[in-house]
This record gives structure tokens, sequence and C-alpha cells, in this order.
């Protein structure tokens, strides 16, 4: 094992003992990344010099102090460019600092590339991506999962001891679980949204991809708190969540909900899951059978809510302030209509018209209103649940890993890899995915990563950190390393 | 037949903060072009609005003052549509929730045009029903040139109120004292300066005809580009004139947004209402919604100022002036607070309000910039209550103490100066008035035969004599002793 | 509620999105498909969640009315597709 593949927590150590310095990692890591980058393809942007510089003068005294991470190209961080993997924000430079970016700055860390993406974060697979997709550390032909694709095979390639990515419906935790890494993706509220830029305001969060689930902890520790920039973040108090990180769960109790072991779900996943309870168990939690019936509906209500956001918040990309604009245009009309037309790829258009459909006179009722009361249901099934229980065991992704190309064809299919991760955003409460086993190799199919979902209440991430690394502890699942 | 106007107004008013709505940018009329600007108000990809605490609360006291229900809860909305003055191609405003509702503008009598204030049509304190009133981001500028266009976004996020009236006007005169009375309203709050011609109040007029009698509306036509209140006013009476003119004709109304020219005097089709607007409001996902029981209306309460209306009474009983007198003083805030400062010394406090109203708008139009300490006008009027000047000196003192006086000396030096005394002393004024009796037998004839007026000849000489120092009154019962002895 | 009912064309207007012939017909039928996939959410009974909805909040995070820096027009205009005169250049807008 050799430096690259560090966790954050053990880096750390290594740096503050001044075993290693943090020059030293930064070479390390932009030695990884040069050579198996061109293959993964998980970053969009290093800027080698600028990591190397920030190096030299780092504070390891602090909490990420020349810890290099990488930042998904969705976050504004300030002179570099931010595309969101978008023709239309081609050329656009940042003229500000997301609040995150700054958390990270002032935490010490180096902020080392970013990561490719769907575009605006629309995908599951990192297949929407202006500038080609990213493949899966674990398998070459297989999609590393979405939108915050480069993020995961950044982590999970080791490429990258940490990451920051975003979660609308699923974008950290399911890319996480197919990469084989952690991601967690907070309560609605808990981590400030300004600077990220919106896809569906009301469901989006960003939140860290890494190797272990106390890592995780440790970044939610730097990244948490109420921001005065972002409206709808909170003032509920953060706790240390590294403190309690013991491995004792006796009398947890677990809950698992019987509408997420549904037909379709892959056997080796759902013995996997299973797998998992049975440990915690084993653990000395209680196991709870409990139930989310409008969990059904959830991938509907998403499709109408996160559009219609969505169709209003990518309105600002016209050409007029920033980003590309169609040539020689001979109107007001023709360059917003072949600006947009130019600068968006399909997905893009897909989600924007179906959002726009759905807010448009006489439908708004139909589809926009009613989903955001089925949504309230949701919301009620879970906050039920918690009543009974601590947290939530569930399957983060009905498969692993899908084949490149595989599923382009047909949008509804690719929504349907969401399924078990979308209701959590929708109901606000937090989620964490963490590696729980392997897919058998068969045929020209590796051996691939499966995750497990730990869903908890608002403010419940103490809660699913703790559960996390008292499995993590008991089982080696993340100690794999990739054949890469 | 007769036909009637139905008018209703959209007026968007800029509240008076220090920045915008949305960000920390000072909201400031011009500048250089986009130097007011931050990622927040550009509409950068990423940024995220904070309200403005004092917009909120200045729109509920706005509400407060025009007697509008404020909700308990309310939210903002997005207003979706594409347009190069729009940061984000959407606005934040308030659709289904918004901040008051209901209330009413009291269209009092000097709020009208002067011509119109004697008119006997003229509806002196009728209601004009609000709808609602709602805070929302105003959007940049732009300046036009031959085939682009350039645009300023100082302007963009400024916060903005929409007050929307009820169709309740039926003349163009309700519709300009509509106007007068609600800035006046707003600046008694200090919510806005309302200065039309700095945009900070802009108005969009609704305007339909229908056979009197008739409760159906007829078409309406918007008309904009108003920037003046007097421009409303006479649009309306040209847009009213055209419609009764096509209706009566037998001809049909085309619903229009139509454009004053001041110049012409006329409006012209701007454009016709193309399909509906499909604005695809929904909540802004950004903000929380509102609660204006945690402190905000409580601090808009605190903020309530005595109201036009309230203060008018109070003059008039507090300083004994007219009605009149008091309207007037307390159509301007400014004016009225003057008047209180200048009238608080004062034994006479009506002297002091003509001295206001009478005097000094025969010298300047503009009663709000008087440069003059207030104090004064207590120190003078109070001279000639004791009769120690007479009016006439009273007046020429005014005249120099208000326009001409390079000293800057008090009433009391510029007396001094002057050598203004009321000579009271009855032996000299008995010697004055027995001379004026001399020369004057006519006068004195006259009198005898029962003409009163002749009194004020003899009483003439005697000031003349006395070089206007003596004192009128004493004169005049001098004079009537004399005359009835003789 | 129809499913089939999407007007793409119409809609991509509204969105200002200059749609091909292809990009129409193929977005047509997925959309279509989506809807119909949406269409299941009709038959879920809401009509208990009413009341919950229009719930005060228990905060009002709002900012006070303290100036911030701005940018410089340089900084602001840094990103602009064209620009002159410190403005940002658009085609002549119409009325
Ligand atoms: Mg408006
Ligand atoms: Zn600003």
């Amino acid at each position: 094992m050799s430096m690259i593949h560090f966790s954050v927590t053990a880096l750390r150590k290594q740096l503050a003992a001044k075993e290693i310095s943090p020059v030293e990692v930064v070479d390390a890591l932009l030695a990884r990344i040069e050579a198996i980058d061109p293959q993964v393809k998980a970053y969009l942007h290093v800027d080698a010099a600028a990591a190397r510089e920030a190096a030299k003068s780092a504070d390891v005294t602090r909490p990420l102090g020349g810890v290099p991470i990488a930042i998904k190209d969705v976050l504004n961080v300030k002179g570099d460019p931010c595309t969101c993997a978008s023709k239309i924000l081609k050329g656009y430079i940042a003229p500000y600092d997301a609040t995150t970016i700054g958390k990270l700055r002032d935490a010490g860390a180096i902020l080392l590339g970013r990561t490719n993406m769907d575009e605006f974060a629309m995908g599951s697979s990192t297949e929407n991506s202006s500038w080609g997709s990213t493949r899966n550390p674990w398998s070459l032909a297989h999609i590393p999962g979405g939108s915050s694709g480069g993020s995961a095979a950044a982590v999970g390639a080791h490429e990258a001891f940490a990451a920051l990515g975003s979660d609308t419906g699923g974008s950290i935790r399911q890319p996480a679980a197919l990469c084989g890494c952690v991601g967690l993706k907070p309560t609605y509220g808990r981590v400030s949204r300004f600077g990220l830029v919106a896809f569906a305001s009301s469901l989006d969060q960003i939140g860290p991809f890494t190797k272990t689930v106390e890592d995780a902890a440790l970044l939610m520790n730097v990244l948490s708190g109420h921001d005065p920039l972002d409206n709808t973040s909170s003032r509920q108090q953060v706790p240390d969540l590294t403190a309690r990180l013991t491995g004792d769960i006796k009398g947890m109790k677990l809950g698992v909900p019987k509408e997420y072991f549904i037909e379709g779900i892959d056997p080796q996943v759902d013995a996997a899951v299973k797998a998992a309870i049975a440990k915690y168990q084993e653990l000395g939690a209680e196991i709870v059978e409990i139930s989310l019936p409008h969990t059904e509906h959830a991938v509907a209500v998403y499709y109408i809510l996160a559009t219609a956001e969505a169709s209003a918040n990518l309105a600002r990309f016209d050409g007029v302030r920033y980003g590309t604009r169609a040539e020689k245009p001979t109107g007001v009309l023709d360059m917003y209509g072949r600006t947009r037309a130019e600068g968006f790829g399909p997905e893009v258009k897909r989600r924007i018209i179906l959002g726009t459909y759905v807010l448009s006179s006489g439908y708004a009722d139909a589809y926009y209103k009613h989903a955001q009361k089925v949504q309230e249901l949701i919301r009620q099934d879970f906050h039920k649940a918690f009543e009974k229980v601590d947290a939530i065991l569930t399957p983060t992704s009905p498969t692993a890993a899908f084949k490149a190309g595989e599923r382009t064809a047909s949008p509804l299919q690719m929504y349907l890899a969401d399924i078990f991760t979308i209701a959590v955003n929708l109901a606000g409460v937090c989620g964490i995915s963490l590696p729980c086993g392997f897919t058998m190799p068969e045929g020209d199919t590796p051996r691939l990563p499966i995750g497990l979902q730990i869903i908890g209440p608002n403010w419940g991430e103490e809660t699913i950190l703790r559960a996390g690394h008292a499995y993590e502890q008991s089982t080696g699942w993340h100690k794999e390393l990739p054949p890469i | 037949m007769e036909y009637e106007a139905v008018i209703g107004l959209e007026v968007h008013v800029q509240l008076k903060t220090n920045t915008k709505m949305f960000c920390g940018c000072i909201n400031k009329y011009g500048g250089l072009p986009n130097t007011h600007v931050c990622p927040i108000c550009l509409g950068m990809p990423g940024v995220m609005p904070t309200p403005n605490h004092d917009a909120v609360v200045k729109t509920i006291l706005t509400g407060l003052m025009l007697e509008c229900n404020i909700a308990t809860r309310c939210k903002f909305d997005r207003k979706n549509y594409f347009y190069p003055d729009m940061p984000k191609n959407y606005q934040i405003s308030q659709y289904d929730e918004p901040l008051c509702e209901g209330g009413a503008v009291t269209l009092n009598l000097l709020a009208y045009p002067k011509d119109a204030q004697k008119l006997e049509t003229t509806v002196v304190d009728k209601k004009v029903r609000l709808v609602r009133i709602h805070l929302e981001e105003d959007v940049a500028k732009s300046q036009h040139d031959e085939g682009q266009s350039g645009v300023d976004f100082n302007r963009a996020g400024t916060p903005l109120m929409e007050i929307v009236s009820e169709a309740d006007m039926r003349t163009p005169e309700e519709a300009f004292a509509y106007l007068t009375a609600l800035k006046q309203i707003l600046i008694y709050g200090n919510v806005s300066d309302a200065d039309m011609e700095k945009g900070q109040l802009r108005c969009d007029v609704n305007v339909s005809v229908r056979p009197k009698g008739q409760e159906k509306f007829g078409t309406k036509c918007e008309i904009k580009n108003l920037n003046s209140i007097s421009a409303v006013r006479r649009s309306l009476k040209y847009e009213i004139d055209r419609q009764i003119e096509v209706v009566s004709e037998g001809g049909t109304i085309r619903q229009e947004t139509r454009r004053w020219n001041d110049v012409k005097g006329e409006t012209a089709v701007m454009r016709i209402k193309e399909q509906a607007h499909d604005y695809r409001y929904f909540p802004e996902p950004d903000l929380l919604p509102l609660n204006t029981s945690l402190g905000l209306r409580s601090e808009a309460e605190v903020l309530m100022p005595e109201l036009p209306s309230a203060k008018k009474a109070r003059l008039a009983t507090q300083y004994g002036v007219s009605e009149y007198q008091a309207s007037v003083l307390s159509s301007e805030v400014a004016l009225a607070d003057y008047f209180e400062k200048a009238a608080e010394a004062a034994k006479d406090k009506g002297l002091v309000a003509n001295f206001l109203l009478n005097d000094y708008l025969a010298i300047n139009s503009d009663l709000s910039t008087i440069a003059v300490p207030a104090p004064w006008f207590s120190e003078l009027a109070n001279e000639l209550t004791a009769g120690k000047i007479n009016s006439k000196q009273a007046k020429e003192v005014f005249g120099l103490m208000v326009s001409d006086n390079p000293g800057n000396l008090t009433p009391l030096e510029i007396i001094k100066a002057k050598g203004f005394v009321q000579v009271t002393d009855t032996g000299a004024l008995e010697a004055w008035c027995d001379q004026a009796i001399a020369n004057g037998a006519r006068s004195v004839a006259d009198y005898k035969a029962g003409k009163v007026a002749a009194l004020n000849a003899l009483k003439g000489q005697v000031m003349k004599l006395s070089k206007g120092q003596a004192n009128p009154q004493t004169v005049g019962e001098i004079l009537e002793q004399k005359l009835k002895a003789l | 509620m129809s499913s089939q009912g999407i007007d793409v064309q119409y809609v991509a207007d509204l969105a200002r999105l200059r749609l091909s012939a292809d990009e129409v017909a193929t977005f047509q039928k997925q959309l279509s498909d989506i809807l119909g996939y949406v269409d299941q959410l009709q038959k879920v009974d809401v009509s208990s969640v009413e009341a919950i909805t229009a719930s005060a909040p228990t905060s009002n995070n709002l900012r006070t009315d303290e100036l911030k820096p701005s940018i410089s027009a340089e900084e602001a205009l840094a990103n602009a597709p064209v620009q002159s005169d410190n403005l940002f250049i658009v085609p002549r807008m119409v009325e």
C-alpha cells in the first residue's frame, strides 16, 4: 500500500507527524493521476502548478491541512473554470468562491482539480458530460454512476483522497456505491449551497466522497453549518461528528423497508445488502421491519419537481452575461434559441422541456402542485418511520455499475437507477452509501462494488456515520483496491 | 349615450433602503454602468438570494399605512420569462401569498389637480380599494442603439413594491389624486422618495369605457411610458376620449398596450396583446417563506407615522389654524414638521401659518426647502402680536428675513436695524390726528355725513405723518373720539 | 391530464430552446413515455396533505440592510460574450 491509498485520517497523522510533506503528497497524487486518469477520465481540469504551490505553504495543523481534495465541476472556485460539464459554460471563470470552497480553504485543504459529471448534474452515469464520459475504476467498460461520477471515480481509483459532489436525487450515493467508496448526502440545510450551480434548489445538497466513514465525518465537520448567504441553510447546532465513532451500536434500532427489496433488484445486490443487515444484527442492532409506502412514487415526483426547478435555474444560461453565445444572432430571440440549443446537451434539454411543461398554464395543478403533495406524503412516511427506528438500511442502487452505453437510449430506464436514493432527497433527510460487497465476476463482467445505503432522520448525520463506521470496522470492503 | 371610464392602476415603487433586495450592493440611482453589482445581482451561476430585512418591514409598513391585511405567512415565487434585463430570466416576486392584501387609498381634496378641486363633480374622500401589495426585485436598465442594446445591472435587484388597485377610478382626475395621495403616504412613511422622474414610482394604467349604468367592464387597454402624474392624467383623458369615440361609432376596442407620447399628447399602439403570458409561477425554493408574526410586523408598527388625515385634524385643533391651512400644512410631512417648530413659541399660531402659507408662498412656491430657522417665525409673530411693530412692517421684515438677509439677521435684529418702532405715545398721536383733521376737511364732512370709510383716509394721513410708525389701531380710536366730539 | 398532451414545440419556445425537427420528434416520444410513467401519481390520494404544507416557518433568515462590497465593472464584465462601454451588449431588444 502506497501513500496514495491512505485515508484522509491516516494521511493527516503522517502529515502532522512530518513523516511526509504536503508536497510529497501532491506529487504522488499527480503521478497517479498522470498514470491512470487518461483511462478513468475522472478529472476535467487539474492545476498541478497551483496544487504544488499550495502544498508548499500548507498548514498541516489545520483540520484538512495539506490534504488535496477534488471538486465536482458544479462548484464555483474563484478564478477557476466551472463548466458543469456543459458547453454553454465554456470559458466561464468563477468570480467568487462557493461557501464550501471557502470552508475547505480555511481548513487548509489543497484544491486539486475539477471532476467530471453529468451536464448540470443531470444523469446517473456521467455519460451526459460534454467533455466525454468517465469510467469506473473497477472496470473501464462500466460507468461510474452519476452525476458526480468524476468525484466517485477519482476517490475509488485513489486519484483523490476525498472529493466534493452534489446530490439531488442520489448523485453522491449512487456513484459512491458503484465506485466502491463512501458518499454522504447531508440533511437538506446542513451544508450551504451558496456557489453550487443549482439543479433543483429544494433538493440539492453538497457532500463528501471519501474512502472511509471516518473521513466522511471529518469532512462533514468542515462543511456543515449555517451560512447567511444560503437562506435555506439551518441554524441547527453541528455536533463533532468524529467524536462518537466508537464502533458500538448496541441497541440501535435499524429499519428495513419492505418496499426496497423489490422485483428488479439484482439478486447479488439483494444478497449483499441482506448480509449487511445480518451483520448489523450480529453487532447488536435491533432490526425492525418498516414501511415507506409512498416510495414507489418517488421517481415520478422527482422528475416533476426537479425538472420544474431546473427549468428556471437553467434559464440564466442565455449568452448575455457569461458563457457561450451563438454566432451572429439576428435578434434577442434568435440569440436565446440558438445559444441554448447549441449549448445544452440532449438530457438537459429534455429536462428543461419537461420542467417547463409541468409548470405551464393549465398543467401546473395536475403535475407540479399534485407532485408537491405526494412529496409531502413521502416526507411523512420517513418521519413516521423515524419515530420507530434510528436509521434505515436499504440498497443504494438496484444494480452494480452497468456498461457504458447500455441505458443511454432510454431516459426512463436511466431514471430508475436512482429509485432507492431519490426518496431521501424528497424527504430532506440524510443518507450515506458505503461498500458492502462485490458482485461475482461473470463472463466479461468483472467484480464490481455494491453499496449499502443508511438513511437517517433530519440532522441524523451522527447516527448514520456511527452505524456506517461500526459496520466498516467489522468488515474489510473499504480496504479492497481496484484493479487499475 | 353617456359613457364612463373604468380605471385601475398598477404602481411599482422603489423602496428606500441602503442595499438591494437580495444582495448587499448599494441601492442608488445612477452611477457608472455595472459598478453597483455583484455575482448575486448579476445572476451568476450558483448564487443565492438573501432577503433585505428593511425592505420587508417597509412593505409591511406601507400595508399598515394603507390599512391592508398583513399576511402572517407569505412566500416568494419565481415569475419566469426571458428578457436581457432579467439577470436570472426569472423575477423573484410574490404570486399567491403576497405580504399585503386589501386596503385603500383615500382621495383627499388637495390630492386632486388644482383646477379640479373646485369642481362639483370631484368626489372628496373617495376610497380607492387596493387588491394587494407585494415585494419583488427590479430589473436592469437598458439603452438602445442602432442594431444593439446595452444592459446596465446597477438597478437590477432594487427592492420594488407592486401596489395594485381595484378598477375603482372613474376619471383621469381621480387617477391623478390616487397617485398624489399614494405618493404622500409613501413619503410620510419614509418608505420611498417616490420620484417619478427618477423612476422611483412607475405606473401602468388600465382603462376601459362602458355605457353609464352598465356593470360589465369594457375591453381594457394598458398605457405605458408614463413618467409624471400629470402625464397619467393627460394620457387617460386622451385615451378615454379615443375609446368613447370608437365605441360610440359602433366600433370595438382591441385589447392592446399603448404608449403615451408626451410631446404629441397622444397614445399609440405599442403591441397588440399577444397570447397570454405563461409565467409559470412556482415557489422560490432558495427562500424560506416569511412569518411576519416573528417580529417583522411589530417592527413596522413602531415605525408607523402620524398619517396625513390625523395630522391635519391635530394641526387644526392644536394650533387653531383653519381647516384649509391644516390640509395644506399636512400635505407634506416636511412642511408640517417645519410649521410645528416655527409656531412653537408663537402666541398667535395662526399668524405663523399665515406667514408660511401666504407670505412665503408669494415668494417661493417650494415650501419644502425653507432655509430660515423655524424659531424666527415665532419671534416675528410675537413682535407683531405685542404691537411693537405693525403688520406692514412685519411683512417687510419677513421679506428681508427669507430672501434678502446677507447678515443672517434675526427678525429682532432686522427690526432694530430698520429702526422700526411703533409709536403708541398718545401725545404724539393726538397731535398727528389733530393735524390730519385740520387738513382733511372733506373727509371730516364725509364722515359726519355717515360715510364711515372716510375715516380710513384720515387714518392714512396720520400714518404718513408718523412715517408709518403709528399704531393704526390706536390712531383709529383717537380719530373716532375726536370726530365725534367735533 | 393526458400524457400525450405535451406540445414539445410550444414548450421549447417557452423555454427558448430552438429544436430541430428531429429533436422535436425524439423528445415528443421520450417525454410522452416519461409522462406516461408519471401519470401513476394521479391515483395517489392527497386529500390529507392540504393543511400541512402552508405552515409558517419558525424563523426568518433575513439580511440586515448593510452594504457589502460590490465588484468592479471589469470583474462584472469579465465573462461577458460581448461588451462595450461598461455595458453587456445584446442584439437590439424590440418592443
Ligand atoms: Mg411586478
Ligand atoms: Zn449585488
